[in-house]
Order: structure tokens, then sequence, then C-alpha cells
């Protein structure tokens, strides 16, 4: 077979290359352990109800507080006895929630704005470009927190403020793969056929631009993990009583000498997240970019 | 080469100019006024109101904006305190200082830590010197950098009790603050330096020293490594946002009298003439790092030598 058959029939059996993009991530071994990771995480988060009740994971019980690991308290219980496995349970709900939410909308923004400047270039590219430049000298960690002090610390809030600390990376992705796309023949072709510039962003030149986004995309939901943690490390995350990971972390400090085991388990559920995120992502650029392989 | 070291340069100002703008901009949001701040909730209305009008807060924004711009570059005068009522630049100043002290050791750590191991890694490929920091640097990837810091309290202040766990009286103290936000970049400097070093190791020309018989050493440091340092030097830029928020964290968690600890803490006061001032103070800061950053790349990278050399001829 013939190279130029061959490339044909990729582009149009759409099947096939899913099937193997999954045959090349099969083949590393740390990609399929974070997949299984992952989605036992997610599992426990989606039936946390089921495994333990919400009420437990708020419910104070000072007679048994800071009680180490025992049958009755599978992690032990904080400072205020509550139980601290049915507290990790249910603080990774809001915690991967949010950091997927604003992972999705932090993409969507950049991209957007990543295609618009590459793909008309000119004046448009630069105004993008530049305000980006600007934007960036604020260090992230202080514009979330000065955007959540402005608008105060709930889910939302949060969001928007991820959001605009992430969709920078986007905007410069994108619109790099665009300058290098958009002067493939196939836009070229299209453009001589009449498309307008929004269906050639939308159909021709995004799709082709994935695999890049996707990867980037996975990467950025552990950054977010961590990064959410941090916020609420800080105080600047979801308010308490309700679960959080990092806030489970920022109370525990306290009481590190005689209760590591507070410090312990909220923190390896974070780790072990953000380790399988990574491994995805690392697997997934592997198998969509064969030519990046190390 | 100049022209392109004066038009960056030049860039600065429009740069801080939004900053303060984008900072400025996200503050007024916030509810509330500085007199109710400053004199509480029962002061009369009347007394509120002669006080914001002194203070000029009524004013309209743009209008706002420039006076701030002129008070900060002219009198270097960033406002009042809400919560200490004492001006916000003989507050911040020190704190400033000992921000970028922190933040500096953190560059040099995580530079120091990093790239060798990294130009090793992959020299030795697939060898102990190679699996083993990967790990790490793939595992430390996944930790937020306040365990990270909780971690070395637990192990040198709690259980050694090495190192005393807060506070800036002697160098001591900076060890372990130091470590905390420079372990994070540190693992991304090496990840970022091994494949940057493989990518150049794997060129035509590496492979054409080595035909033409120069040493090993010559072909790694003087060949391979020269190339493979223009992206290490851009990532190393790019690490200060992390080691930023990483200060921050480790101010916090350390009780260091730094900036981020200070605006962390002043949020719950809402004193919003120190938020917006540190956060300023510390963009600039970074900003004007950027363009070292940048300007050292021009210098190494002959791309942009002879672009700008072309355009004055």
């Amino acid at each position: 077979m013939n190279n130029a058959m061959k490339h044909s029939e990729i582009s149009f059996k759409k099947q096939s290359q899913s099937k193997e993009i999954w045959r090349r991530f099969k083949k590393s071994k740390g990609a399929v352990i974070g997949l299984v990771m992952l989605s036992i995480i997610l599992l426990i988060l989606l039936f946390a109800d089921v495994i333990v009740p919400y009420s437990i994971a708020t419910k104070q019980d000072l007679a048994n507080k800071l009680q180490g690991p025992s049958m009755t308290h599978l992690f032990g219980t904080d400072s205020y006895g509550r139980d601290v496995f049915a507290r990790i349970v249910h603080g990774g709900r809001t915690s991967i929630s949010i950091a997927i939410l604003a992972t999705i909308s932090s993409c969507i923004v950049g991209s957007a704005l990543g295609a618009i400047a590459g793909y008309f270039g000119g004046k448009i590219d630069s105004i993008i470009m530049r305000s980006l430049d600007i934007f960036m000298s604020v260090p992230d960690i202080l514009f979330t927190m000065a955007v959540v002090f402005a608008l105060g610390a709930n889910f939302t809030n949060l969001l928007v403020a991820l959001t605009l600390a992430y969709f920078t990376n986007y905007v410069r992705l994108v619109r790099s793969q665009v300058l290098n796309l958009a002067e493939l023949d196939y836009v070229e072709a299209a453009r001589a056929g009449g498309s307008s510039s929004a269906r050639i962003i939308a159909s021709h030149i995004l799709p082709n631009a994935m695999g890049v986004i996707i990867v980037n995309t996975t990467l950025n939901v552990s950054k977010i993990i961590l990064y959410e943690s941090t916020l609420s490390f800080l105080g600047l995350g979801m308010p308490p009583p309700a679960p959080e990971w990092g806030l489970m972390l920022s109370e525990a400090r306290e009481f590190m000498r005689t209760s590591p085991h507070l410090l312990f388990f909220p923190a390896m559920a974070i780790v072990l997240t953000a380790c399988s995120v990574n491994l995805i992502g690392d697997g997934l650029r592997d198998a969509l970019d064969p030519h990046l392989k190390s | 080469m100049y022209r392109y070291i004066i038009k960056r340069i030049l860039f600065l100002i429009p740069t801080v100019l939004g900053v303060v703008l984008i900072i400025y901009f996200v503050m007024n949001i916030t509810p509330g006024d500085p007199a109710r701040a400053m004199l509480g909730s029962s002061a009369p209305q009347a007394d509120i109101d002669k006080l914001n009008h002194e203070l000029g807060y009524d004013l309209p924004f743009i209008q706002k904006y420039i006076n701030y711009i002129y008070n900060m570059i002219v009198k270097q005068d960033f406002g009042i305190s809400y919560f200490t009522k004492q001006s916000v630049f003989a507050e911040i100043w020190p704190r400033y200082v000992v921000t970028i002290k922190l933040a500096l050791m953190g560059v040099v750590l995580s530079s120091i830590i990093g790239i060798p191991l990294g130009i090793y890694a992959a020299v030795k490929q697939y060898s102990l010197w190679d699996t083993v920091p990967s790990i790490f640097a793939f595992l430390i990837a996944a930790v937020p950098s306040f365990v990270l810091g909780m971690i070395l309290l637990f192990i040198f202040s709690l259980k050694l009790n090495l190192l005393p766990s807060y506070g800036i009286s002697s160098f001591s103290c900076y060890i372990m603050p130091a470590l905390t936000i420079s372990i994070p970049p540190a693992a991304m400097n090496l990840r970022f330096t091994k494949s940057s070093m493989l990518e150049s190791i794997r060129q035509d020309f590496v492979r054409t020293a080595r035909a033409k018989g120069a040493p090993e050493n010559i072909v790694i440091w003087k060949h391979a490594l020269k190339n493979a340092m223009l992206p290490i030097i851009t990532n190393i830029g790019l690490n200060l946002g992390m080691l930023i928020a990483g200060a921050v964290v480790a101010e916090k968690l350390f009780s260091i009298p730094g900036i981020g600890s200070l605006i962390v803490d002043r949020i719950t006061y809402k004193d919003e003439p120190v938020i917006i001032a540190g956060t300023i103070l510390i963009a600039i800061c970074f900003t004007i790092v950027m363009l070292l950053v940048d300007v050292i790349y021009a210098y190494i990278d002959p791309r942009i030598k002879a672009k700008y050399a072309k355009m004055k001829g």
C-alpha cells in the first residue's frame, strides 16, 4: 500500500484512527495504570453517597476527635470528630468537579481566542497577543487571589478565577497550531471553495489541532487540582464546613505532630488523583503523536 | 540587538499600566467603600460621604485610576492601609524584600538542582541516573507545594528538631521555605532539561561533532548543551509564576513576614490598598524578570541577533 492511499483511508474512516490511538495508548503500561486508577477514583466519587452518606462527612463527634485509623473510622477522625474517610470521599467531588469544569471552560475561552488570533493575524492578532502579554504579567496566584477577594469564595467564582488563570496557555498553544495549519493545502482548498472563516476554523483547523489540545487539557486537570487545593490551603477556596481536600490539609496543619494521619490521607488523595491524570496525559501524548515519543 | 532590548524595555510601560489597570479594575468590583471600611459600620452616613470625597473615591473610575498611577509613580504613595491606618508603602517595602530574597533563592536552587540532573539523565538515558530522578520528578509533579512544605516541616522540625519551623531570625530559617518553593520547579526543570537535551543529542550536528573526533565531553557540553539551553532558559522564566505561587504558600506555612502572607492575611480584613499595592509590586517585579529572561535569550539565540542586525543594515 502506498503512502497516499494509507493517508486517505485514515482521513475517511474516523473510527480506525481512534482505534489506532487506543491501540497505542494501551501499549503504555503507565497510561493503563493511570486510567484504571482514575476510573476507580471517579467511580468512588460518583457513588460517594452509596459508600458513605454525606451527613457522616459533616457530623461532629467531639468525644471521638483526633482518633487514628480503626475499623469504625477507616481513616480516623479529625479535630471535630468527623470521619476522615467520608470527608475524603465527598470532598473529592468538589475538588474534581471544579478542576474538570475549570479546565473545560479555560480550554473553550483560550482556544477560541487563540484560533481567532492565529487565523486572522494582523491587527486582531497583535491586539489579542499584546493584551495577553500584559495579562500574563500578573502572576496567576495573585490574580486568582484578587478575583476571589473581589467576588467572594464560592463554587462559581472559583470557577471564574481558575478559568482566568488558565485560559492563557490555550491561547498561545492554539494560535501556534493554527498558524502552522492555516498554511496547509486543505485549508487553502476550503477557502477557495468559498467556506467562511468561522467554518474553516471550526471544521478544518480545530479538529486537526485537537491532539495537542487534548493532551494539554488532560495535563491541566491535574495542575488545577493542585492549584485549587493550594487556594483552599490559603483560605481562598470553598468555605468550610464543606469537605474539600485542600481545606482538610489546611486544618490538619495544627495537629500534624499528634495526628499525622490527618495530613497523610487527603495528601494521598490529591497525589494519587493528580498522578493518574498525569499518567493518562503522558500516555495520550505518546499515542496521539508518535513522533514526540522519546 | 540594542534595538530589540530597547523595544522590550519600552514595552514595559504599557505592561505596567495594564497590570495596574487589571488589578485596580478587579478590586473595584468589590462591594463596600473605603470610608465605611475605615470608620466602621456605625459611623454616620455624612462622615462617610465626606471621607470618601476626600479620598477621591466618588470620582469616575478612569479618574481614580489616573490618580492612582500618578501617586504611585511620582510620590511612591500607595495610599493608607484600612487596617493599620499607616502608609501602605512603608508597610509593604520590608516584606517585599523578604519575598524577593526567597524567590531568588528559589530560582537559584531549582536551577542548580534540576538542570544538572536533567542533563545527566539525558546523557545516561535508561540508567539509574535517568530512571530514579525521572520517577521522582514525575511524582513531585503531582504533589502540591504546601504538602511538600508540610512534609519537610514534619520531618525536620517536629521529628528531627533540626530546623526552626517559623520566622526569619537566622539563615537556617530560610532552608525549608526555599526548598519548599524550589522542589516543584526543580522537578519541572529536570523533565524539561532532559527532553531538551535528548532532542539536541540526536541532532545531526552532534553526530558530526562525534564523527570529526571531538571528545565526548566537548560534544555534550559545547555542542549539545549549548543548543538545548534556549528552551531551558525560557522554562526558567516560565517557572517564575510557580515560584511566586510557592512563595505565597511558603510564607503562610512558615510564618514568614513576606508580601504573599501579608496579602492573604489582609484579605480577611478587606484591606484593599495593601492588596492592590502588594499585587502590583510583585507583578512589576515579575515583568522585569521576564524582560531579563528575554534579553538573555536574545543574547544567546543567534536567530534573534541576526534578525535585528539585518534590520539595522
